[in-house]
């Protein structure tokens, strides 16, 4: 890597694997259950989580000398909620059934631990740069685990890969559907998103034994 | 040399390799091994995991039996080629047409469970390198008897290696596991294919096909096979008499028609030990509790006979135990001694809770019209909480009595 120190390039390779926030952290699950059973609802909630805190964290990284350490929730909170309202209406503006599938849990993502957790654990104690970075890793790192969730859930519980269907269609009995195949409609609710959750965390745990506490 | 000594042969040949446990495995299900140990004392038990497990499943036999006759005499029934057998022993039930039927049937869901459920046990062994569980034994006999009889087999393929390996291996196998497998298999299948586990045409078989030929243009009667708790929730009348019930030739899942048997099975239980007396009666008073207060509310004229719900609540209170699946799901599912509570008394209250809870959610679910197995996975759930809460209880008892002794 050119563009980046060893000690950046880990800033954003960390978060995609052995530092997941959602694997490994345990953080975001809110979000992680309530919009995946859609890959493109994961999508854009990655886009939006990807902009709000890479944003966010330059933002708390450059005024981090300046915020008095009794009120510094209060101002990531103002900090947060203006991203978010930004997301939220550009959303509403050029995305808008999407964003009424998303509903509230766009206004959520002020609530996401995640992001309070990187603003807090890296963005008060670091430069605009390394925090930019720390940020889109992170945000990354979400956004890996939401997609996978997503892509599983809509290809098993609707037959459909971004809308599109890919395994034939339901009515007309076309492609594994004349075979008999049915969607699980399992998959569409949200313990299942829990489940598949926790089958990645089980793998990653598998393959990497380091990983595992008790 | 017969299959005794080579299965002993296969196994000192792999012994330390990576196959090894799944020869174990099928070398202690048939015979008792060899190997003695050569110093000290030991006392043998004979009702070891397997004896067990092999004793459910002999109580479990006649419902396999009975349910394969009945899934051929519901097929005839519905399609007006037999006249209705009265009562248990009736001329047009125990017949060879119907265990034809009943064996084409039933057969290949008793095999793709134990197929696939062991296999997916064997695998688990050799990678984590332990000896093969017998906790499938049980888990496979009771899944094709709680399924409806129509449904496809991969369906259930899916829900038992989903039903094994989230229920049972994530926890750590066989007596680990939080969750009844048996139950989450089925949970898995009606979450995941409502259509294939309720409404009023999978409980018989043929009754789907011949929706597909009429479907299909052709001029034909359509079949249902509508079970009793359905008829009451669309508060229609029902068919069959109490008897029709307790002998249990009515359409249903495939093995927990019969209350005849399954009480016969239930005797059997408690007689060899296996099964906790505690928690089959436990349910049954908290099923006939929650029947007497539904009962009681339609009495005082709280609900009229315009309510959605009036079908299921004015059904008389002792009636619950002999329509669904309560009295199966006592007696084989909330005994599970994994998933139930340990101690006495929690096996009293976690038993009432399944019974109180299961007549609840059968007469207020919308959906379907029965909540056994719903009310059996909550409670598993909640016995560990039991059992910690009556151990503090005793606990504190106790120090109480040891107080005012040294006092």
């Amino acid at each position: 890597m050119g563009l980046l120190s060893k000690k950046d390039a880990a800033l954003i390779k960390d978060p995609l694997a052995d530092n997941n926030p959602i694997t490994i952290q345990v953080l975001g699950i809110c979000s992680a259950l309530a919009i995946t059973a859609e890959l493109e609802a994961s999508i854009v909630m990655s886009i939006s989580v990807l902009f709000v805190l890479g944003v966010g964290n330059v933002v708390i990284s450059l005024m981090r000398n300046i915020i008095p350490s009794k009120i510094r929730i209060i101002v990531q909170l103002i900090v947060v909620a203006t991203l978010v309202i930004i997301v939220d209406l550009v959303l509403k503006a050029f995305a808008y059934e999407l964003s009424k599938t998303l509903s509230v849990f766009v206004g959520l993502i002020i609530t996401n631990c995640i992001i309070m957790g990187r603003f807090e654990a890296f963005a008060l104690g670091n430069g605009p740069w390394r925090s930019f970075l720390d940020g889109i890793g992170n945000a990354l790192g979400y956004a890996v685990i939401l997609i996978i969730v997503g892509f599983f859930r809509e290809l098993l519980g609707s037959g459909t890969l971004l809308g599109i269907p890919v395994l034939g269609d339901p009515i007309e009995k076309t492609g594994l559907y004349a075979f008999g195949y049915e969607n699980n409609g399992f998959m569409l609710l949200s313990p299942m998103a829990l489940i598949v959750v926790g089958i990645i965390i089980w793998v990653q745990r598998t393959r990497n034994k380091a990983l595992v506490e008790d | 040399m017969g299959l005794k000594s080579n299965l002993h042969n296969l196994k000192e040949k792999y012994k330390g390799k990576k196959m090894a446990p799944a020869f174990n495995a099928l070398h202690t299900f048939l015979y008792l091994p060899n190997e003695t140990t050569h110093n000290g004392t030991h006392i043998k038990v004979a009702d070891d995991l397997k004896r067990t497990m092999n004793t459910v499943i002999m109580a479990l036999v006649p419902c396999l039996i009975f349910g394969m006759f009945n899934a051929g005499y519901q097929h005839y029934l519905a399609l007006g080629e037999i006249e209705a057998s009265s009562g248990f022993l009736g001329s047009t039930f125990w017949t060879w047409d119907n265990l034809v039927v009943g064996l084409w049937q039933v057969l290949p869901l008793v095999i793709v469970s134990y197929g696939v459920g062991l296999a997916v046990e064997f695998l688990f062994a050799v990678i984590k390198g332990h000896e093969v569980e017998e906790g499938y034994l049980v888990t496979g006999m009771l899944v094709p008897l709680i399924v409806p009889v129509d449904i496809p087999l991969w369906m259930l393929a899916v829900a038992v290696v989903f039903g094994v390996v989230i229920g049972k291996e994530v926890f750590g196998g066989t007596g680990m596991n939080i969750l009844n497998p048996a139950l989450t298999i089925r949970a898995f299948l009606f979450f995941a294919y409502p259509t294939w586990m309720s409404g009023d045409k999978v409980w018989v078989h043929g009754a789907v096909e011949r929706d597909q030929m009429i479907a299909a243009g052709e001029n034909l009667d359509a079949i249902s096979g509508e079970t009793i708790l359905g008829a009451y929730a669309q508060n229609n009348s029902v068919a069959y008499d109490y008897w029709d019930m307790f002998w249990g030739i009515i359409p249903g899942s495939v093995g927990e028609t019969s209350k005849f048997l399954i009480i016969i099975g239930a005797l059997f239980l408690i007689f060899t030990k296996i099964g906790s007396w505690r928690i089959i009666v436990s349910t049954l008073i908290g099923a006939l509790v929650m029947g007497l207060i539904f009962n009681g509310v339609v009495d005082m004229g709280w609900i009229g006979d315009s309510s959605k719900f009036y079908g299921l609540m004015s059904v008389p209170f002792w009636q619950h135990l002999i329509i669904g699946s309560i009295l199966f799901g006592a007696v084989y599912m909330a005994t599970d001694p994994v998933t139930a509570s340990q101690t006495n008394k929690g096996k009293w209250i976690y038993g009432f809770l399944i019974g109180f809870i299961s007549i609840m959610i059968r007469v207020f679910n919308p959906a379907y019209p029965e909540g056994v197995f719903l009310a059996i996975l909550l409670m598993n759930v909640f016995a560990p909480t039991i059992d910690h809460y009556v151990v503090q209880g005793n606990v504190k008892r106790r120090m109480k009595r040891l107080k005012v002794k040294t006092a």
